[in-house]
């Protein structure tokens, strides 16, 4: 059995401690065993991602016990693509906050970094949906500890809002596990998906009303209106390098949307027939063009940035809610897309925030060095909005090409172009109230031109980040192949569950072990 | 018994939702707390209600207590009971901090800054 797949769980698990015990007055072996980490962690997750991406399914049976009794991580071409994500984005983000030197404005950062990174490798690797709920816990834990990061009243509130609003989520979390459990006897996914086929036509109440929990749970963590309040606060008030890596954690919704949604409760299941599909697609073009008007009516850059992660996670569940496998291509290119994107956005709006007295979108004399972060925003904007040449602009032709073929293909249509349009509009006026207006104000008082450039690290991670916008743009053709056959498998179940449920272990055959 | 454990799990989360909706952080954290409760007990009842009966396999036995639903709730009250002593800090730290316990945003305030100056 290959170990390696449960490395990206237990590498943060023993970095966090070590870095609280053993490092807790050393910011700089903080720095480097964080950044140690990250990279091992890239190492390993491209592994993964290679030994998966031939689409074979990799099984860990944790405590070699067999998968309906005990927990199972699986690796299969989705898990690997976000666990290599993460690991990019974590990277990045992470450079960025030591370059900035946020790391050092509170305690404990580091740590919690690698907490959190920790409860995302493990959502994304496993095979168990209280196993899931569990990791869900561990990455918002974390996340708690984050987003106070550095403290400050407007963030505390921000924070106490952020917190009550998942605590509610995992509670309704708890009651769809045990309405699933209560209904079916089974947690394990890929079990469940073959127990759900059984469930009696004639009382399928019970099992309706437990999926819709569980996509209620998981539209909480993508933020799908009216689904969503939580998010703008807290991802405009929580530190800007912990914001950057909380552009996964919408995804980790959209994820586990797409795993259990094409393998548990598919769309073809006569039990949950016509359920998802009818109530999400309408919710998802609802948050698509919330969160694009959101752009467009906010007062503050972070606000502005928060909505449009709403409203790119809205064009994501467009996207996955026609769950054909077109679409679930085109979704899976746009999230990895606007996962990059988002981030950037978050570290710009920081390089901004750093420079001016606030960041209302009002003329202020012009910021030291507004030539390149202007620059780097324009970009960023440009991406985020889905215009051409970059590889928002794929994505969105992608999920319109796919949406051709739908019922509700004009709405769809309409309501992608026009919040597209909405958000060009938005990223326009920021960026010319900030930048371009400044200009006619001169620089600002000699006082403030002690402001230190953007330190090089920083420049390197938002640099690194847009390039690799760059480069999903070129490589356009090969990622949406590679995405198409990623969809491909997950409409093949069949290989995934009998991986899991067939491999021997423990328990497997009562006989067998007492 | 089976009317009891359910009329419970539902008045204790409709008395939860009442209090979740409130506007002050005290009310809001005692009904996440009731929800709490609430959830531990559905989850136990997920199981099937019985009475007396053993959970490991032994000879002789027919009915048996499902073992999953207990391991499940014991992990379901840890995780809850750390969630709730950090909001109730992070709530304190807040209301400390601002002298106001309203979980909604605070009114867009005029003096430039995003308060973080701290």
């Amino acid at each position: 059995m290959m170990h390696w797949i449960i490395a990206p769980v237990i590498l943060p698990a023993l970095l966090a401690p070590f870095i609280v015990l053993g490092a807790r007055y050393h910011i700089s072996i903080q720095r480097s065993v964080s950044i140690a980490g990250s990279l091992a962690q890239i190492a390993v997750a491209l592994g993964l991602f290679l030994g998966a991406a031939d689409g074979t399914v990799t099984l860990y049976q944790l405590g070699d016990w067999a998968a309906p009794f005990g927990i199972v991580l699986v690796g299969d071409r989705l898990s690997t693509l976000m666990v290599l994500l993460t690991a990019v984005l974590a990277l990045f983000v992470m450079l960025y906050a030591i370059g900035s030197r946020w790391d050092e404005r509170g305690r404990h950062f580091h740590a919690l970094f690698q907490f959190q990174i920790m409860g995302i490798m493990g959502a994304f690797l496993t095979g168990d949906l209280f196993n899931l709920f569990v990791f869900f816990e561990v990455l918002l834990i974390a996340s708690y500890g984050l987003m106070i990061h550095a403290g400050g009243t407007a963030r505390l509130r921000a924070g106490v809002q952020y917190v009550l609003f998942n605590l509610l989520g995992s509670t309704l979390f708890l009651f769809a596990l045990g309405a699933i459990y209560a209904e079916t006897g089974t947690l394990n996914m890929a079990d469940l998906a073959e127990r759900v086929t059984l469930v009696d036509p004639q009382a399928t109440a019970g099992i309706r009303v437990a999926s819709v929990l569980l996509l209620l749970v998981f539209a909480i963590k993508a933020a799908v209106v009216p689904l969503h309040f939580w998010l703008p606060s807290s991802y405009a008030e929580a530190p800007p390098p912990v914001a950057a890596l909380f552009a996964i954690m919408t995804k980790v919704g959209a994820y586990a949307i797409i795993r259990v949604y094409t393998m548990v409760f598919h769309p073809e299941l006569e039990a949950t027939a016509g359920l998802h599909g009818v109530w999400l697609l309408p919710a998802a073009l609802l948050s698509l063009a919330i969160g694009m008007v959101g752009v467009l009516a906010a007062r503050k850059l972070d606000r502005l940035v928060a909505f449009a992660v709403i409203g790119s996670m809205g064009m994501v569940m467009v996207s996955i809610s026609m769950f054909t496998q077109d679409s679930i291509a085109a979704a899976l290119y746009y999230m990895v897309h606007s996962t990059l994107a988002a981030a950037t956005l978050f570290l710009i709006v920081d390089l901004v925030g750093a420079r001016r007295a606030n960041l209302r979108l009002s003329a202020l004399p012009m910021i030291p060095g507004a030539a390149m972060i202007s620059g780097m925003f324009f970009m960023a904007a440009i991406a985020m909005a889905g215009l051409p040449p970059l590889s928002g602009f794929v994505g969105k032709l992608l999920i319109l090409d796919a949406a051709f073929t739908t019922p509700l293909m004009a709405w769809t249509w309409a309501i992608i172009l026009s919040a597209s349009l909405i958000s060009v509009v938005g990223f326009a006026r920021a960026g010319s109230t900030m930048f371009w207006k400044a200009k006619s104000l001169g620089h600002q008082s000699s006082a403030d031109d002690t402001v230190a450039p953007p330190a090089v690290l920083s420049l390197v991670a938002v640099g690194g980040l847009l390039s690799l916008i760059v480069v999903l743009t070129i490589f356009a053709g090969q990622v949406h192949g590679f995405m198409s056959e990623l969809s491909a498998q997950l409409f093949q179940p069949e290989p995934y569950i009998s991986t899991v449920t067939d491999t021997p272990g423990k328990l497997s055959t009562p006989k067998e072990g007492y | 018994m089976e009317f009891l454990v359910a009329s419970a799990i539902g008045i204790m989360t409709a008395v939860g939702l009442y209090l979740v909706m409130r506007l002050r952080t005290f009310p809001v954290i005692l009904g996440i707390a009731m929800l709490t409760y609430a959830v531990n007990v559905f989850l136990f009842a997920s199981g099937r209600l019985t009475i007396g009966a053993p959970p490991i396999l032994r000879k002789g036995i027919e009915t048996y207590a499902d073992p999953l639903p207990q391991a499940l709730v014991l992990t379901a009250i840890v995780i809850s009971f750390g969630m709730t002593a950090v909001v109730v800090m992070i709530a304190l730290g807040a209301y400390l901090g601002s002298d106001d316990d309203n979980v909604d945003d605070a009114p867009e305030e005029d003096t430039p800054g995003k308060g973080d100056a701290a």
